[in-house]
């Protein structure tokens, strides 16, 4: 479905041909779904996050196909479909693996271990930032606040929460989602694929029994103005329920920094459209086509 | 809690005079969260066994212009950060135009540090949607939006749940509850962008488009979603309304003060005992709040911290005692924001902090306005520069020259936010920068701000 990319090894300025359609039965699929988003909106416009959404649901991401697919549904051109999807992080421009962890650091969760567990997992996958393992299973990111800073350091996988984690813990969860196991959040429903979680972001409920209800009403942190309030006494420290604890994380991998190791390594401003040669975010088609 | 004099002006509830006074029990007032312990909490039996959707029965006994002036005088103010009067802004909503009127829920919460939302609405949804209700009944509105964040699918789980259950139950759909009152609600996750949590971005998002800020006026109020009258209110402060419907304004003025009244939800997070939510009375203080939840880790003192979020001006240890609510912490040289208290303590090193919430802006400054978008971009370089030894003194000034040069002239507040940290660091902490430099590096081992840097280490083969 995604186009080859030796089509575009040669520049030679050349409009890139229209992207391929959808076979046929995936199509009327995805039509039917998407319009049924459309009747949600008062504009059908509205719909285009929710159908870049879905479109990333069928391939993993958004390909110049689902491109295609969504300007053709919403009477847009293609240039407008690809300004909007190259505007937002959510939509991936490459294939990627079944389970996205992403690592936040921002300031509070790096300060409290986020960078550490970003490099350790960078280590331990032999991947960088926005990478997939060679099995095809994890993409590795850092992402930006997600939420959750009561919670910190936080992982998110397919935007489930993976609370107060550490660098083990967080090389255990790794482990387990390459060996296929099923695995939980501590805040959230058990993990579905990357393509399921984008169907529910398109708008369709997680109609799995049981994942609605999956981890409870709250997360332990959530509860400790209440509870004291409630004259409960002073709450205990949240335990991370994957592993018994952050405790089992000792300082033995100390972190020695070096005069030359450049301790903030956020890429910003990331690869912007222009700049990603390899992933252009040109026009599908001629105008009009 | 005792009730505050009519013409009390700025007093306080008793508790905060009280010399001392750090019982849970007097200084928190969960109402939003009172039940979020209960088993399925976030179901629609278990709201109405709280009385839910109780306020939305004496709001529609109401005419809805009477509903605006009640929370109106209710004093309610916006939880996202400007603490604007909810009231006033469905006020704004001209009556009669013949023109379809929208509200639109700011779910998009992403302000680093920012925690409260997110938590709301796992736990408790149905308080969000029958706030939603009151809101569309009082504004004239028959089609709102919950814009949510995408990167939150247990949340999103959640609240198609919640919306189908109120659908199933009569509170959403046509006329509900009798009272010809037709309402759709959708629920829209978004595709990662932290700009669109300011409102104009959020509606050109929601429209479909990049989420960039339109330049106001027009105000959404007159020509927001499809050019059409629509208000848009943070998540906590249409959550707070059916409360306020249901107990009373004068039991909700009986909280806070006069001109920042009611309860709020305190997001505490850091180097601290006990983060998480603590739901209190506007005014509280940080130090209250830290002395009933264990305070800072033990061995460890409070550097620095943020009364709500990265975009407003740090504070250090002297601002402990500063009243959160919207007067105090202006007057104290920062704003109120979403209260999200994020604490650091000794060991951590600001220009990293400020550093990586600049990379922060850099990344999410959505390109439009050059001021924000080249401006965070330098910010970004200098501070790398300095962070890794290698920034000059001159470099110090330069900083607080291009952030002058982004505060206040771009379309949106996330310039103004992206100055925040620069201008406040440089005040309080200058001498650490200077630092920097003339030690060719950072003096701070990051090791020791993690989590668990302090926890006995196990042996581990």
């Amino acid at each position: 479905m995604t186009t080859s990319s030796s089509e575009r090894s040669v520049g030679l300025g050349m409009p890139q041909l229209p992207a391929p359609g959808y076979p046929d039965d995936v199509r009327a699929r995805l039509e039917r779904d998407a319009r049924e988003i459309i009747t949600r909106y008062p504009d059908s416009r509205s719909a285009l996050l929710p159908l870049l959404h879905l479109v990333q649901s069928e391939e993993g991401h958004v390909t110049r196909t689902g491109m295609q697919f969504c300007a053709d549904m919403l009477d847009l051109t293609t240039a407008e479909v690809t300004a909007v999807a190259t505007f937002y992080t959510m939509y991936r421009r490459r294939p990627s693996g079944d389970y996205q962890v992403g690592v936040c650091t921002n300031t509070l969760c790096a300060v409290m271990g986020g960078d550490a567990i970003f490099s350790a997992l960078q280590e331990h996958l032999g991947v960088g930032n926005g990478e997939t393992t060679d099995d095809g299973k994890v993409t590795l990111e850092h992402i930006e606040c997600n939420a959750a800073c009561d919670y910190a350091p936080v992982v998110m996988v397919n935007w489930e929460f993976f609370d107060n984690q550490t660098p083990e813990s967080a090389k255990r969860l790794v482990d387990d989602l390459r060996a296929g196991g099923q695995v939980e959040p501590t805040r959230g429903a058990p993990l579905c694929t990357f393509k399921e979680t984008a169907r529910m972001l398109a708008g369709f409920p997680d109609e799995r029994e049981g994942a609605v209800e999956a981890t409870g009403s709250a997360g332990p942190a959530s509860l400790v103005g209440l509870r004291l309030a409630r004259g409960e006494g002073a709450a205990a420290r949240v335990v991370h329920p994957r592993d018994g604890g952050p405790h089992d994380e000792p300082g033995n991998a100390v972190h020695e920094p070096s005069p030359a190791e450049h301790l903030s390594s956020h890429d910003a401003p990331q690869d912007t459209s222009a700049s990603d040669s390899a992933h252009p975010a040109g026009p599908v088609a001629e105008e009009g086509q | 809690m005792t009730l505050a004099p009519e013409n009390g002006g700025t007093s306080r509830p008793s508790g905060f005079e009280g010399e001392g006074e750090t019982s849970p029990e007097k200084l928190l007032v969960p109402v939003l969260s009172a039940f979020w312990d209960e088993e399925k909490s976030w179901t629609l039996d278990v709201y109405q066994r709280h009385e839910g959707y109780e306020g939305l029965r004496k709001a529609l006994a109401m005419s809805p212009d009477d509903v605006i002036a009640y929370v109106k005088e209710s004093g309610l103010r916006g939880r996202g950060g400007a603490g604007f009067p909810t009231g006033m802004k469905w006020q704004f909503i001209p009556q009669g135009d013949g023109k379809p009127h929208y509200l639109v829920v700011n779910a998009d919460e992403s302000e680093p540090g920012t925690c409260k939302d997110i938590p709301l609405l796992f736990s408790n949804p149905h308080s969000l949607i029958e706030g939603i209700v009151i809101a569309c009944y009082a504004i004239r509105s028959s089609h709102a939006f919950i814009y949510l964040r995408g990167e939150v699918v247990p949340v999103l789980r959640r609240l198609h749940s919640a919306v189908r259950e109120a659908h199933a139950a009569g509170y959403l759909g046509e006329n509900i509850l009798g009272s010809g009152l037709d309402l759709e609600l959708t629920v829209h996750a978004g595709a990662g962008a932290y700009i669109c949590g300011e409102e104009t971005a959020l509606l050109d998002s929601l429209e479909g488009r990049r989420g960039q800020p339109r330049l106001r006026p027009p105000f959404p109020a007159v020509a927001g979603l499809y050019a059409c009258p629509t208000v848009v209110n943070n998540v906590e402060s249409i959550a707070s309304v059916p409360a306020i419907l249901n107990r009373g304004k004068e039991w909700f003025r009986s909280m806070g003060s006069d001109k920042s009244p009611g309860f709020t939800l305190y997001s505490l997070s850091g180097h601290v005992a006990g983060p998480g939510q603590y739901e209190a009375p506007l005014g509280v203080t940080l130090r209250q709040l830290l002395d009933m939840s264990g305070g800072m880790r033990p061995g460890h003192r409070l550097k620095f911290w943020t009364p709500g979020g990265s975009s407003t001006p740090m504070f250090t240890d002297e601002h402990l005692d500063v009243p959160l609510d919207y007067e105090a912490v202006g007057a104290a040289g920062s704003m109120l924001g979403t209260k999200a208290l994020q604490c650091f303590d000794e060991t951590t090193c600001v220009v990293r902090a400020v550093t990586r919430w600049t990379e922060f802006y850099a990344h999410e400054s959505c390109g439009k306005c050059t001021p924000c978008r080249e401006g965070t971009y330098w910010l970004v370089q200098l501070l790398r520069d300095i962070e890794a030894g290698k920034g000059t003194m001159s470099d110090l000034d330069k900083l607080a020259d291009i952030a002058d040069n982004i505060n206040g002239k771009s379309f949106c507040a996330l310039g103004d936010g992206a100055a925040s940290p620069i201008f406040s660091s440089l005040k309080y902490f200058r001498a650490e920068y200077e630092e920097h430099i003339t030690g060719r590096g950072c003096p701070f081992d990051p090791a020791k701000s993690t989590a668990w840097a302090d926890k006995p280490a196990e042996v581990n083969a």
